[in-house]
């Protein structure tokens, strides 16, 4: 059973998204998917400044096995990305909620947060994915 | 739903993620690819490779039949039990697999042929060797474990009895001996010293948790991808197949040209390949982050080439893979990861051979 912090959103392709107080948005990708994708080495986040849309790929996680995008949650602008992930990639896997954040964002609409999927509803979701 | 092993079940309940492979439900890896590569490099793993196909050729003609029908030569084979790897080939010179042959016998042969292809790989055999009265025998009842590593020889040595284990151990690389209803043969895909065995269906469970038992660590198909990209070996369907000859696939040291008269199917194709020149077959060694993936173009100076392995090295913390380019050969190519050139450096495989890495990065 994997790990769904209650108090982060998340999309159907697995990211989550953390609010900070100032209403700008930290991403990464669910415990999940780190477990789906096996260990990662590598990941190419965006820079800062860049323009993303709801659901553009925005950044790349690599397992040993095969490239997957990241999609980005919102729409908005890319304030930093994760560079710490360029030396231990791991940490995708290991603190997947924690240090191996993928890219923070100052969203365009501060409502956007609130159309993602809550905990339980991303528990429902995974429930009904793996069926 | 695929085709099962005879440790299907065992490879669930050590809570492996299950992949289909070439028809086949096999495991990826039992939680992490990477340890089980470093335990292979370090110490000793374990694979299930029951999935590929045992065939045993019999017959006063046998010999004959498999000089015309592998590029490589078996009257290299001198000693019983030796091993050799050869190309199989259609006419044009396309490799219909690659495999090994240990000589048996003056009478006998076996075969160890790709999981993917053992379907294709029987009929041909089995056309081709009706000629020469040969009689072709799969073995369905058999398992096969590969087990690999520094520690891999002396682990799996300590199951048998003494007389058998100084035989085994006697074993030198490249040859195998029977050994009551085992086959036990000094070969691998990994780079590292082991054994593969061959063993009855129903005995391969109580060897498996014996292995395990003695300290021998269970490894999936992603380490052993891993494993033999670095090793440089070839796999068959990505670094050569049906539209690439042996040639252009760095297997060249594997066809006999000798004896001018061995008559091998794909012989008339691949002199006029080789009198024709044609496209180098490299390593490559990412110079900048990222990893490289098979079918990325890598742009040379003479022209565009095409990355047919790559992955993550773990021994070498790098990205490398396998391309066939276009010569001259230049020592700096750039690949295309996502629509953006990376430099890469052009090196002679095997990149890693005994836990050792062979080139420096």
């Amino acid at each position: 059973m994997s790990n769904i912090p209650s108090d982060l959103r998340y999309t159907k392709s697995h990211e989550w998204v953390r609010q900070a107080p100032n209403g700008t948005l930290e991403v990464g990708i669910s415990d999940h998917a780190q477990g789906a994708l096996g260990d990662l080495v590598f990941a190419e986040v965006p820079e800062a400044g860049r323009k993303l849309d709801a659901g553009e790929a925005c950044a790349v996680v690599e397992s040993v096995k095969a490239a997957s995008d990241v999609y980005s949650p919102v729409s908005g602008t890319v304030i930093a990305g994760n560079t710490a992930l360029a030396d231990r990639p791991e940490l995708l896997n290991q603190e997947p909620y924690g240090s191996g954040w993928l890219f923070r964002v100052a969203p365009h609409s501060p409502d956007a947060v609130a159309a993602l999927m809550s905990a339980a509803d991303y528990e429902r979701y995974l429930a009904d994915e793996t069926k | 739903m695929g085709l099962e092993t005879p440790l299907h079940d065992s490879h669930v309940r050590l809570g492996a993620k299950m992949v289909d492979f070439g028809g086949w439900d096999m495991p990826l890896h039992y939680g992490s690819q990477l340890e089980e590569h470093h335990a292979v490099r370090r110490d000793a793993g374990m694979f299930d490779v029951s999935h590929m196909g045992v065939v045993d050729l019999t017959g006063g003609r046998v010999r004959e039949f498999l000089q015309r029908l592998l590029a490589n030569d078996v009257g290299r084979l001198k000693i019983p039990g030796k091993a050799l790897y050869s190309c199989m080939l259609l006419p044009d010179g396309g490799v219909i697999d690659d495999l090994i042959v240990y000589y048996l016998s003056q009478t006998s042969y076996r075969l160890v042929v790709n999981a993917g292809t053992r379907d294709k790989d029987l009929a041909w055999i089995r056309r081709h060797a009706a000629d020469f009265d040969v009689d072709v025998r799969e073995r369905r009842d058999a398992a096969m474990i590969a087990i690999q590593g520094p520690n891999a020889r002396a682990l799996t040595a300590s199951l048998l009895d003494p007389a058998r284990r100084s035989s085994a151990l006697e074993l030198p690389p490249f040859r195998g001996l029977e050994l009551d209803s085992w086959f036990i043969a000094r070969t691998g895909y990994t780079g590292e010293d082991g054994f593969e065995i061959v063993l009855p269906a129903e005995a391969a469970v109580a060897t498996w948790n014996a292995l395990h038992a003695a300290g021998v660590r269970p490894a999936g198909l992603g380490a052993r991808d891993t494993l033999r990209l670095e090793a440089g070996m070839n796999l068959y369907g990505n670094d050569m197949d049906e539209k690439h000859h042996p040639l252009e696939s760095g297997l060249g040291w594997t066809v006999a040209f000798d004896p001018q008269e061995r008559d091998f199917i794909g012989r008339e194709a691949l002199e006029s390949a080789r009198r024709a020149g044609c496209l180098e077959f490299v390593g490559l060694l990412l110079e900048d982050r990222g990893v490289l993936r098979s079918h990325q173009k890598v742009v040379t100076a003479g022209g565009l080439g095409e990355v047919t392995s790559g992955s993550f090295s773990p021994t070498l913390n790098r990205s490398i893979a396998l391309a066939r380019i276009p010569p001259p050969v230049s020592l700096d190519v750039q690949v295309d990861i996502r629509g953006k050139l990376h430099r890469a450096s052009v090196v002679k495989p095997p990149f890693v051979r005994q836990g050792k890495a062979l080139i420096s990065v």
